[in-house]
């Protein structure tokens, strides 16, 4: 399996990210409530949503590994879960600092979506870890896997347990996020999630494609060395394997 | 019509932006010097495999000559 | 089923003889409970505080339990077994996680009794029960499989817990919220206990399921 380098999918998300700013700063009303401030929403939330399906895509694809014991869906599996790790970061620091300009403390714990995205960050930060711990490759891909598939059940639990946890003396700080978006806000709202969703396979093909590049080169190196082969390998990122090999 | 106030709040949503911006860009800074490792071993592969041929080369020679 | 039985029963004999977990669990929560009457500086406990303080040193005593469940498998080749016998990984999970609710309880008729002696938090503690034992089989479930997780890796005494807390706080979030009620000063109030039992319910099946769904992926050599 090769995964070739994703050029009109990169420009694809270039001009759907470029679009949804433009339409954050040029098209979409200032809110009521948060005025200016609110436009962060555009930015954080979509992040939010591509972190939290990236997570369930990553355990389905844990599901396909254990069912098949295909390696290549370990490696997908992995790679979901780092770039939504990534977006998570994103997510945290917007969040942060939406929070800071509307409530003045850099985080609120009554915004429940911020808060149950903090705990599901934490614990996929483990994943690192984990996989680090166990040495044997076939058992880090096989408990990786029950760990994407165990993590993956717990994100909705979470919500709603943090959710239901929400005291209701506190208004919610990111009100805009549950109803009252004009038709305008909406429109730029589900471009930016495009351009995010987009964004976030493409970070993800990318991950692979170098995955698959460096897997090939150690095969050369093992080819032209013999077994002594020393390259540089990461010992945690699973390399893809050729079918066949 | 751009809605524009430089105020306080536009610090902010300036800020949220640009961290975004400097993830993505860190991300890209990672990925190219991953590229740039894979790269320079391509070369030292290269000349490995250049070496294995002269050697078959030259073992075959010498198999003709013999 | 008789897999199942036979594992617990051993287990069960094993500590009963060797009194290895539960009395150091129990000892753990004695001086926890000292260290939070300095650290929160209070020496009567009601309300928010009181389920804090207890529901967060029996989740700390429950890590001690967590990490040795499966160490006596790892040392003495009982995995193998369990590969080799025409034995359903599942019924080791079901074990394991008897296992440690039966600690859980242990700890809890001991620790319970010993909160409301040091902190005058009497009320409403017999109402905890339900939400104990169901917060227990959370901690178990979860506990267990991460315990099986934990017991093939390098750094196992890390990685157990490291995987366990960001797992449990729904567990925290459910069981405190049903507590503080019960706990208020003022006398124990019902205000959202179904609510918060059916979380925690809802929490222990999907976890339930997982594991058993996984299980047998874990054991595999």
């Amino acid at each position: 399996m090769s995964f070739r380098a994703p050029r009109t999918l990169a420009a694809l998300t270039v001009g759907t990210l470029v679009a949804g700013f433009a339409l954050t700063f040029f098209f979409a009303p200032n809110d009521a409530d948060q005025g200016f401030v609110q436009k962060v929403f555009y930015l954080h939330v979509p992040l939010a949503i591509c972190a939290l399906i990236g997570f369930m895509v990553a355990a389905v694809q844990a599901v396909l590994h254990l069912r098949s014991g295909d390696p290549k869906w370990d490696v997908r599996s992995y790679v979901s879960i780092h770039i939504s790790v990534i977006f998570g970061i994103a997510v945290l620091v917007t969040g942060s600092i939406w929070a800071r300009a509307s409530w003045g403390k850099w985080f609120v714990w009554d915004e429940p979506t911020l808060v149950s995205f903090l705990i599901v960050f934490l614990l996929y930060c483990t994943y690192y870890p984990l996989r680090y711990a166990i040495e044997d490759r076939e058992r880090q891909a096989r408990y990786a896997s029950v760990f994407a598939i165990t993590a993956g059940a717990f994100v909705p639990l979470n919500f709603i347990a943090v959710r239901l946890a929400e005291t209701l003396v506190h208004p919610r700080v990111f009100a805009t996020a549950d109803g009252g978006l004009t038709a305008k806000m909406t429109f730029t709202f589900l471009v930016c999630l495009g351009g995010m969703a987009l964004l976030w396979e493409t970070l993800v093909r990318f991950e692979l494609a170098t995955k698959s590049s460096r897997a090939r080169i150690g095969r050369l190196r093992r080819a032209l060395e013999g077994d002594e082969a020393i390259g540089s390998g990461s010992r945690i990122a699973p390399a893809p394997r050729e079918a066949g090999s | 019509m751009p809605a524009l106030p430089l105020d306080e709040a536009g610090k902010y949503v300036a800020g949220a932006y640009l961290v975004f911006l400097a993830l993505l860009l860190v991300y890209v800074a990672i990925m190219s010097a991953r590229l740039a490792r894979l790269d320079r071993e391509l070369a030292e592969l290269g000349e490995l495999a250049g070496n294995v041929v002269e050697r078959e080369r030259s073992t075959r020679e010498e198999a003709f000559r013999g | 089923m008789s897999a199942y039985r036979a594992i617990l029963a051993k287990d069960l004999r094993t500590e009963l003889r060797t009194l290895e977990s539960v009395p150091a669990m129990a000892l753990f929560a004695a001086t926890t409970f000292v260290l939070f009457r300095f650290g929160l500086d209070r020496t009567e406990l009601d309300g928010g505080q009181a389920a804090g303080v207890l529901l967060a040193t029996v989740l700390f005593a429950a890590i001690l339990a967590v990490n040795r469940v499966f160490v006596a498998e790892r040392e003495q080749g009982g995995f193998d077994v369990i590969r080799l016998a025409p034995v359903d990984g599942s019924a080791l999970f079901a074990a394991k996680l008897t296992v440690l609710v039966v600690y859980l309880v242990a700890l809890e008729l001991i620790a319970v009794p010993l909160f409301a002696f040091l902190f005058d938090a009497g009320t409403g503690l017999l109402a905890l029960a339900p939400v104990l034992l169901l917060a227990n089989l959370g901690l178990a479930t979860v506990g267990a499989l991460v315990s099986s997780i934990a017991v093939h890796s390098r750094a196992r005494d890390l990685i157990a817990p490291l995987l366990l807390l960001p797992l449990l706080v729904p567990v925290m979030i459910a069981a405190a919220g049903a507590a503080e009620p019960l706990l208020a000063a003022a006398g124990p109030s019902y205000d959202g206990f179904a609510k918060w039992l059916a979380v925690l319910a809802l929490y222990d099946v999907v976890f339930c399921l997982v594991g058993y769904a996984v299980y047998d992926f874990l054991l595999e050599d």
